[in-house]
């Protein structure tokens, strides 16, 4: 598994004569092949971003892009006049993805060198091969999960998102209420998991235990009696953000343990992390017990940390802890609950408790 | 603790803090205005938050007193700091 090469997660176009047929400044008038067509919508569904680095008029091309209809199906359109390679690299930063997971299509053997040249990482495919990209095992990722085929949806409303934020002039908490933002807190179904798995690989700065939790542990769990796999996504005015975190709590008659919280950089400015605590913390007091969180130190966890002493946990001693013994290097750290209000900034719905059907928004 | 024996006075602390979040929030912010009422603080403004106040003052926020209470207002960022430089020890 190791040894295959990573999966493509961005594809970046040049558009005369690879996208399309011909060349746009001169011939005026280009058509896309309708098994081009077809790649970009397949690639897409599969969750693979695509892009564009072309030399072009910005307005002409995209013109173009949006007669075809195609222009919605890319992020990042990179067109003018400047080296490619430096737009492929522009465009690798501004999704934060790592070079070797970007592909690069273009007609012109020279393109293709120059970004070779200073690129090696990416990955370079002559436009004649266009048509094959779908049967090549780096365009096939293994598991395509419900947000992979979201995922372009999602790259967009952020870039909206972070655009509009830039533009803001008031205070943050403003802006966080003019963006409508909705959490919803839901018990794992099992098409979700694998996407959470993935969450509590990638999150390692929010990740309280450091503890890595295989699909087969999290599944096997979602029909135990005594453990809750919870799973929390967001959504805005601008688009879904998909599944954005998960919880795992084991119950027991005098407290809940959380044992593992984790969340997605991307909706860490959106004081996620301190909402569900603050959630939990709610359900927690309403249903009397107390609340017990596995702690591991690692060199990357410490806003989790944070976190959970700014939402009052501690180090104390009580009779709660007693049939929880954490892991090796973890701490049990334990809060007593009192009811909590509401986050002003965000509307949340959750399950009710003990239902196994319906939620209610946390008022 | 280092041998501090620098004293920092309250007012410098408070104007220093009072600056970060203004740069932060865009807002001015009263000396005993409560920043967390809202709700909307994230985690993320509460690690700078930490991590700010252990930079600019050179001290360590740890266990107990890495409380909210402790950062609630400008005030009370105050006092952790002053206690902390000046070698108070946790609470």
């Amino acid at each position: 598994m190791s040894e295959a090469p990573p999966v493509v997660k961005c594809l970046i176009w040049d558009l005369d004569n690879t996208l399309w047929k011909g060349t746009l400044v001169e011939d005026g008038h280009v058509e896309v092949e309708d098994a081009v067509r077809k790649v970009v919508v397949e690639l897409d569904a599969r969750g693979v971003l695509q892009a564009v680095s072309s030399r072009n008029d910005h307005d002409e091309a995209w013109a173009r892009l949006q007669e075809l209809g195609l222009a919605e199906y890319f992020v990042l359109p990179h067109i003018g006049w400047g080296p490619k390679s430096e737009s492929v690299r522009r465009i690798a930063e501004q999704l934060n993805f790592s070079l070797k997971t970007i592909a690069f299509i273009d007609d012109l053997p020279t393109e293709r060198a120059e970004v070779s040249y200073h690129l090696p990482d990416v990955r370079c495919y002559p436009a004649e091969h266009a048509g094959h990209l779908l049967g090549l095992p780096e365009f096939s990722p293994p598991v395509v999960t419900v947000d992979a085929r979201r995922r372009r949806q999602m790259y967009q409303a952020g870039f909206e998102r972070d655009q509009e934020r830039e533009n803001y002039q008031g205070a943050d908490e403003d802006f966080l209420r003019s963006l409508d933002l909705v959490m919803r807190i839901g018990r794992a179904r099992d098409e979700e998991i694998t996407r959470v798995e993935e969450l509590t690989l990638r999150t390692s700065q929010m990740n309280a235990t450091g503890v890595h939790y295989s699909d087969a542990a999290l599944r096997s769990l979602l029909d135990d009696e005594s453990h809750d796999v919870l799973v929390v996504s967001m959504s805005d005015r601008f688009g879904p953000h998909g599944a954005v975190g998960v919880m795992l709590i084991e119950r027991t008659p005098r407290a809940w343990r959380i044992k593992l919280l984790a969340t997605s950089c991307r909706v860490v400015s959106f004081g996620a992390g301190a909402v569900l605590l603050r959630w939990l913390t709610d359900a927690a007091a309403r249903a009397g017990v107390h609340l017990v969180a596995d702690f591991r130190r690692t060199e990357r966890n410490r806003m989790m940390e944070v976190a959970y002493r700014f939402a009052g946990f501690t180090v104390a001693d009580c009779a709660c802890l007693a049939t929880f013994s954490p892991g090796e290097g973890a701490e049990c750290l334990h809060l007593e609950p009192v009811r909590q209000d509401p986050p002003t900034t965000m509307r949340v719905f959750a399950p009710e408790p003990h239902a196994t059907a319906g939620e209610t928004q946390w008022r | 603790m280092t041998d501090s024996t620098t004293e920092l006075p309250v007012a410098a602390i408070e104007q220093r803090i009072g600056e970060f979040l203004e740069a932060k929030t865009r807002t001015t912010w009263e000396r005993d205005v409560d920043l967390f009422a809202s709700g909307a603080v994230s985690s993320l403004f509460a690690m700078e938050l930490v991590v700010f106040v252990e930079g600019a003052f050179g001290i360590q926020v740890e266990g107990a007193d890495l409380a909210m209470d402790n950062f609630r207002t400008v005030e009370r960022m105050s006092a952790l700091v002053t206690r902390l430089h000046s070698g108070g020890g946790g609470a």
